[in-house]
């Protein structure tokens, strides 16, 4: 039992920590530092970066970019990015399409778009979600039927991460109406420059633009888009959204962000001196603290685990406690950070129109508190909801 | 003991109500405040002689959860009910003269100035200063999220005369008028949609019959001024909470995933049974602020609305957040009105010191002893 990182581990640890410190371009993570959206370009531009490294798909196999690191150092990669703050690789190309085509895709599709999104020339989104097929997905309606050399989709998918900025969708699709729900599921990869694709806004309560409703009206898709087996999907979406659940934890966010806290606190005021000496302030970061530890021992054990046996990326029951406690971690910390800011939380700053010459409203540390707190309630919802991975850790951890 | 509304109460409620429905989410702009003082809500906190209706804090309790309810983003709150607590406790018979005719019927507004940067939820940790001149005083300092602000014509801020950052006395009130030489005023709306204002006091020469209170004895008008504005958003709280309990209830009755309502997951049936009983707590506080905002002992009153005040910031938090959580992602859109009371919410909670700062002053107070 031992607790500490290997020498070549703790080596490892110092080259990628370098790396990130020297190359992510300082107004990408003063971005991030300020809580705002990184645009699109910037998060090519860093991609880029990255993958002129050879680091952008550390976890793909080796014949597809990859690093061959061990679970452990894939660990230590992310949480080194997280933290320094870089933008993290877009999860739906790298994490959740990519491996879904290496591991099921032919040939020609792994050939076709792996390079692609390695080097993000293609962005892509997730269309899974539908206004009537949420939490239960596989009542998704949106339909395909096949028709020649080509199925023709008809339906709507909602809540698509950046699908203002994607080229491709990958979509669960209803190809079979006559078996049960999850059987008659086809996973399709759709571009979005087709015609009958069409993209609306919806506008988050923070005020953010995240998110979007995808129409599919008539729209043409080619067989050689399908991946895997007709009517397989759901199979596919499973094993893809077990490596979301992996990725969610996000341990090294919520470091980035306590830093943040500690920043922001030493400068605010309370009772005359600084926040961060004030005790029950100290308590309050202490609580998230400790959970946060609890955590990366949590996923380290995972790690260690996966490392072991072999078997990376599996979804198992563990991945649903890194959800649900990783999200209610972010939540606590987004929270305190605005509670740090008090009433310098409240005024709503509008993105400075082109060509204003307005002031900024003081303190600009407070900007993004307010509105990052609110976006954050998102973490608890989206990949599996915390309910539904409570429901699966009733169901299949403690056999309830 | 009594909880019910007497008849002219219940009137009251539901005129306020009817009047709110006559307007659409979100519920701001002139017509509104011309029907706000049209029915005499402007006028209801003031004595009769002055013009008002003389009601007590219970009526300010009944027409504040309405508001609540309807999302009224209109600055009753910074204009009567904080502006006119600062008149009416501190200050002269020639300005109360001055002032709160217009005030009564809407045809002048105030908002009150304390919050700086550096200043966290404390009164007292300011570095605006007036230095004495003649004839009066100048005032020099930056306020910030002035409420009401935006629109406000006189503005009452705080400024020291005397003392240090934190001293309880020192602290002086004026009402400067926001058209004076030398105020400058960065116009913008909250997170929720509030106007506000942050306020640049720039040399402002204010005239001595502009201060209200006594010199250096402003603390003793502004905590109970800040403890009416307390118990007025206490009872706002519970409005916006119902309505977020409600449209959560509506919701998992309707919605269905899984074949069944989600409603029938027993998961969530205890997260609305918790919502609900934090939301009773909450009215139970409400009702509290408004009783204790009328007890002249600064003591116990300062400490029943901390109270208060922690509690409903608990029980909106817990409230607003799984009100947003029970939707899933329709709770997280801009166009579904839930979002914008949760905002509201939040916002309530920052609004003179959120509940950990209640809490930490309560228990730095000596707690509960004696009020229980
Ligand atoms: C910001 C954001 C970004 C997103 N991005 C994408 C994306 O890029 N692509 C995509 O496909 N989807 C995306 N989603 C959708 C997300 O996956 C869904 O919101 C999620 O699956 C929940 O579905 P729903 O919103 O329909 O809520 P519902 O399923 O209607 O659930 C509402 C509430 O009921 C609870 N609930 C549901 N069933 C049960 C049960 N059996 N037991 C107990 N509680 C239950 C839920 O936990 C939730 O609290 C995103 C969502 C958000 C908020």
């Amino acid at each position: 039992m031992k607790l500490t990182l290997d020498p070549q581990d703790l080596a490892f640890r110092e080259e990628v920590r370098a790396f990130f410190r020297e190359q992510v371009p300082a107004a990408t993570r003063r971005t991030l530092v300020e809580g705002r959206h990184v645009s699109k370009d910037q998060m090519v531009e860093w991609i880029r970066i990255l993958h002129a490294k050879g680091w952008a798909v550390p976890h793909w196999p080796a014949e597809h970019g990859g690093t061959g690191w061990d679970p452990l150092r894939q660990y230590i990669f992310l949480e080194e990015l997280q933290r320094t703050p870089a933008p993290p690789p877009l999860p739906f190309g790298v994490n959740m399409v990519g491996p879904v085509i290496y591991t099921f895709g032919n040939a020609e599709q792994k050939a076709r778009f792996l390079p692609r999104i390695a080097n993000m020339d293609d962005w892509w989104c997730q269309g899974f979600s539908e206004p009537g097929a949420g939490s239960d997905l596989a009542s998704l309606t949106t339909r395909a039927v096949r028709n020649g050399d080509r199925y023709v989709v008809n339906g709507q998918k909602t809540w698509t991460t950046f699908a203002q900025y994607a080229n491709w969708i990958f979509c669960l699709v209803r190809t079979d109406l006559q078996v049960p729900k999850q059987r008659g599921i086809s996973f399709l990869l759709i571009d979005m420059r087709s015609p009958g694709v069409e993209v609306r806004p919806i506008v988050t309560i923070d005020g953010g633009r995240e998110i979007n409703e995808v129409f599919l009206t008539d729209v043409e898709v080619p067989i050689e888009n399908l991946v895997g087996e007709e009517n397989k999907g759901w199979d596919y979406a499973k094993f893809l959204l077990g490596n979301e659940r992996t990725n969610i934890a996000r341990i090294g966010i919520s470091k980035f962000r306590i830093d943040r806290i500690r920043e922001l606190a030493a400068g605010q005021m309370s009772n005359g001196k600084p926040l961060l000496e004030d005790e029950r302030f100290l308590e309050k970061l202490a609580a998230i603290e400790i959970e946060l530890k609890a955590l990366e021992l949590t996923q380290l054990r995972v790690v260690t685990e996966e490392a072991k046996s072999g078997e990376k990326g599996r979804p198992s029951p563990a991945s649903s406690i890194l959800k649900i406690k990783g999200s209610e971690i972010q939540q606590a910390t987004t929270d305190l950070l605005m509670r740090i800011m008090g009433v310098h939380a409240m005024p709503y700053h509008a993105e400075p129109r082109p060509g204003s010459n307005e002031a900024n409203i003081e303190p600009a540390d407070a900007a993004m508190v307010a509105p990052n707190y609110f976006n954050f309630r998102k973490v608890s919802i989206y990949g599996g909801s915390n309910e539904i991975q409570k429901n699966i850790i009733a169901k299949a951890v403690l056999g309830l | 003991m009594d909880f019910d509304l007497s008849e002219e109460q219940a009137i009251l409620k539901q005129s306020v109500e009817r009047m709110l429905e006559r307007h659409a989410l979100p519920r701001g702009g002139r017509e509104l405040w011309r029907d706000i003082s049209d029915m005499g809500l402007t006028a209801l906190p003031f004595p009769e002689n002055l013009g008002g209706l003389g009601g007590s804090s219970v009526e300010t309790m009944i027409v504040m959860e309405a508001f609540g309810r309807a999302l009224v983003l209109e600055p009753y709150v910074p204009s009567v009910i904080l502006g006119g607590a600062c008149l009416m406790h501190g200050a002269s018979l020639q300005l109360r003269d001055a002032f709160i005719p217009g005030v009564v019927d809407g045809s002048l507004k105030l908002a009150l100035a304390t919050a700086e940067i550096g200043s966290g939820f404390s009164q007292t940790a300011i570095e605006t200063r007036a230095i004495e001149s003649a004839g009066g005083f100048v005032v020099t300092g930056r306020k910030c999220v002035v409420l009401g602000g935006d629109e406000a014509d006189w503005v009452v801020v705080s400024a020291r005369t005397g003392g240090g950052a934190g001293d309880e006395t020192g602290v002086t009130l004026f009402i400067v008028n926001a058209a004076s030489e030398g105020v400058t005023r960065q116009l913008y709306r909250t997170q929720d949609n509030q106007g506000a204002a942050e306020i640049s006091f720039d040399g402002v020469h204010v005239t001595r019959e502009h201060i209200i209170g006594a010199i250096g004895g402003g603390m003793s008008v502004l905590s109970r001024a800040v403890d009416t504005g307390i118990a007025a958003l206490c009872a706002e709280a519970v409005g916006v909470m119902s309505r977020m309990h409600e449209m959560t209830l509506d919701y998992i009755k309707q919605r269905k995933q899984f074949g069944a309502p989600l409603g029938a997951n027993q998961a969530l049936q205890h997260r609305a049974a918790e919502m609900f009983i934090a939301l009773e707590q909450a009215r139970s506080m409400a009702i509290y602020a408004a009783i204790m905002v009328a007890e002249e002992d600064a003591g116990n009153r300062g400490r029943g609305i901390h109270a208060a005040k922690a509690e409903i910031g608990r029980a909106g938090r817990l409230i607003g957040e799984q009100a947003v959580q029970l939707h899933g992602g329709i709770g997280m859109t801009s166009e579904y009105p839930l979002g914008k009371y949760y905002k509201r919410m939040t916002m309530i909670d920052l609004t003179f010191g959120d509940a950990d700062h209640h809490l930490a002053e309560l228990a730095r107070k000596g707690a509960m002893v004696g009020l229980l």
